[in-house]
């Protein structure tokens, strides 16, 4: 089986601050991988890199056996899609659900544009009622739905998912990862998940990188988390970190 | 229409649910609409708008004398009375009249200029903020040269070069008046430029044109209409200049700025021959300031009661 998405040695520079130091990674089709680190560590910039919002500086990526030149073409788009972390600054504060969804479907050329709307309305659990809406007259976790609806309505085979759940509270957060939980398996999605929350991750991913200042420290299954089975202190700390405020004495 | 009615088109038009497009739209038409009527001043300024429109429709109706052709002999700077209700200047023309056809004029004017310049700007602008670099240099150099120049002194080498009259005194206000419209849409764009929804739309594969065209100058479009608005004084006080100065509307057009022109030779003694239209250029320069303020409150979507 080759691997739905690989990443080798990627370097990515701003300005001349090295944010990704050569970070290599291999994700199979049909799998949920996660990043997890402190805030800085470059696990956004891996996410963006991919989806061509960062600027690469060397290394490859390749998708579906497809290496990646510096413009990604449309059919890219089609491949790959992304959620990202602030359903707030997501949604195009001027336009509708409708005109959000519509727009993908316009750029790719697709007929039957009514029909997509309705079903991707459907599967994220928005019912018509939400379709004419701006986006200030929905909540954070409706709007994060219709993000999610508007990356699926490509039908991509890949999701990058940035912190998807990172800005809505407790309750939503369940909801949003049960629902992307069963998008997956419904559609045999490859996940790649962005979170500083340990918890999240065991939950939705299978297997894990950490990350440290733009390295990779080091690769775990979900298994190996559970069971405290790490090797390097930088992971034990987020651990120990993870299970929150521990009064001493 | 019963008050029931009413209600339910309200509620129609303000559902948190909109079942088309069209609701949607008209939806949020109607909450600009009210925030834009509870402001009182801003509604005088709408007012003050549609009757100049309505007076420049119906110029021939309203205006009791020829513009153009005065009684040299009978009544020549007449102070202003029952039968000449602004007096008549030193042509004998009723000033009431010449007035009331240079308001078609002044909107001449304001218009060709708002169609002109407003679109070039927010083209240079949203260009070159977003596609940065040295397209955004140039474009932004370009615009610094225009900016350093007096609007008035600039509009005045181009009428120079172009040869005085109306038409060229539009073409040159509209050529000086861009440059600030492009620094607001580049400011603008740069502010959103970056934001997730834009990403996401490059996410989709869209072409740099579709996004500037169809995402980024909507956002863009509120702030200059406002600016826009309330350069109109700033354009017709320009264009009167140009009048005044001779290089602008030729005799005997009814321009106001022109028509002052004429009275300075005496104003001490025949106030009312500049004074008319010195008064309704304060007026629909007012006018215009009022409806901008208001706009610049009612176009926000994110401001108010959302």
């Amino acid at each position: 089986m080759t691997a739905a998405l690989s990443v080798d040695r990627l370097e990515v520079v701003f300005d001349r601050f090295r944010a990704l130091k050569g970070v290599s990674l291999e994700v199979q089709s049909g799998e949920s991988f996660g990043l997890v680190g402190e805030s800085g560590s470059g696990k956004s910039t891996l996410l963006r890199a991919i989806a061509g919002l960062a600027p690469v500086a060397s290394g490859s990526i390749t998708v579906s056996g497809k290496k990646l030149g510096a413009r990604r073409d449309k059919a890219f788009y089609r491949e790959v899609q992304m959620v990202f972390q602030d359903p707030y600054g997501s949604l195009h504060p001027r336009q509708t659900v409708d005109r959000l969804l519509q727009e993908p479907l316009a750029i790719h050329g697709f007929a039957d544009g009514e029909k997509r709307i309705q079903r991707a309305l459907d599967e994220v659990g928005l019912g018509t009622g939400f379709r004419f809406r701006y986006s200030h007259q929905l909540s954070g976790g409706q709007r994060q739905r219709v993000a999610i609806a508007r990356a699926l309505i490509l039908e991509p085979s890949i999701l990058l998912l940035d912190e998807p759940t990172s800005a809505l509270d407790a309750s939503v957060q369940a909801e949003v990862l049960n629902l992307l939980e069963e998008i997956r398996r419904r559609r045999k999605l490859t996940f790649l998940m962005v979170s500083h929350d340990l918890a999240i991750i065991t939950h939705m991913c299978e297997r894990l990188m950490v990350m440290q200042s733009g390295e990779a420290v080091e690769h775990l299954t979900a298994a190996d988390l559970v069971e405290r089975r790490v090797t390097r202190d930088y992971t034990r700390n987020l651990l120990r970190a993870s299970e929150g405020f521990v009064r001493t004495a | 229409m019963s008050a029931e009615a009413i209600q339910s088109r309200r509620d129609w038009l303000l559902s948190e649910r909109p079942a088309s497009r069209m609701q949607a739209r008209l939806g949020r038409a109607y909450v600009a609409w009210r925030r834009f009527s509870a402001n009182r001043l801003a509604f005088l300024g709408l007012l003050i708008i549609i009757a100049l429109l309505v007076v420049a429709a119906l110029a021939d109706v309203l205006a009791p004398y020829s513009p153009t052709f005065g009684d040299l002999k009978g009544s020549r700077l007449l102070a202003p009375s029952a039968e000449h209700w602004f007096g008549t200047d030193d042509l004998g023309r009723d000033i009431l009249s010449r007035v009331i056809f240079g308001s078609r004029w002044t909107l001449y004017v304001v218009i060709l200029v708002a169609v002109i310049a407003a679109p070039i700007g927010l083209l240079v602008g949203t260009v070159a903020g977003y596609a940065g670099g040295w397209i955004d240099a140039i474009l932004m150099r370009i615009t610094d040269i225009f900016l350093a120049f007096p609007k008035l002194i600039l509009a005045l080498a181009f009428v120079a070069a172009l040869g005085p009259g109306i038409e060229n005194a539009v073409l040159a206000i509209a050529i000086t008046s861009w440059p600030p419209y492009a620094r607001i849409a580049r400011a603008e764009t740069l502010t959103v430029r970056n934001s997730d929804y834009i990403k996401a739309v490059q996410l989709m594969g869209a072409s740099p044109f579709r996004i500037v065209l169809r995402h980024i100058m909507p956002l863009c479009i509120s702030s200059l209409i406002v600016r826009v608005t309330l350069d109109m004084a700033g354009i017709i006080l320009t264009a009167a200049g140009l009048g005044f100065l001779g290089l602008g509307a030729q005799p005997p057009l009814p321009e106001w700025g022109a028509m002052i022109a004429s009275g300075r030779r005496f104003v001490l003694d025949q106030w009312w021959v500049a004074g008319a239209p010195g008064f309704a250029i304060l007026i629909v320069s007012l006018g215009f300031n009022l409806l901008g303020d208001g706009l610049r409150d009612a176009l926000d979507p994110r401001s108010g009661d959302q």
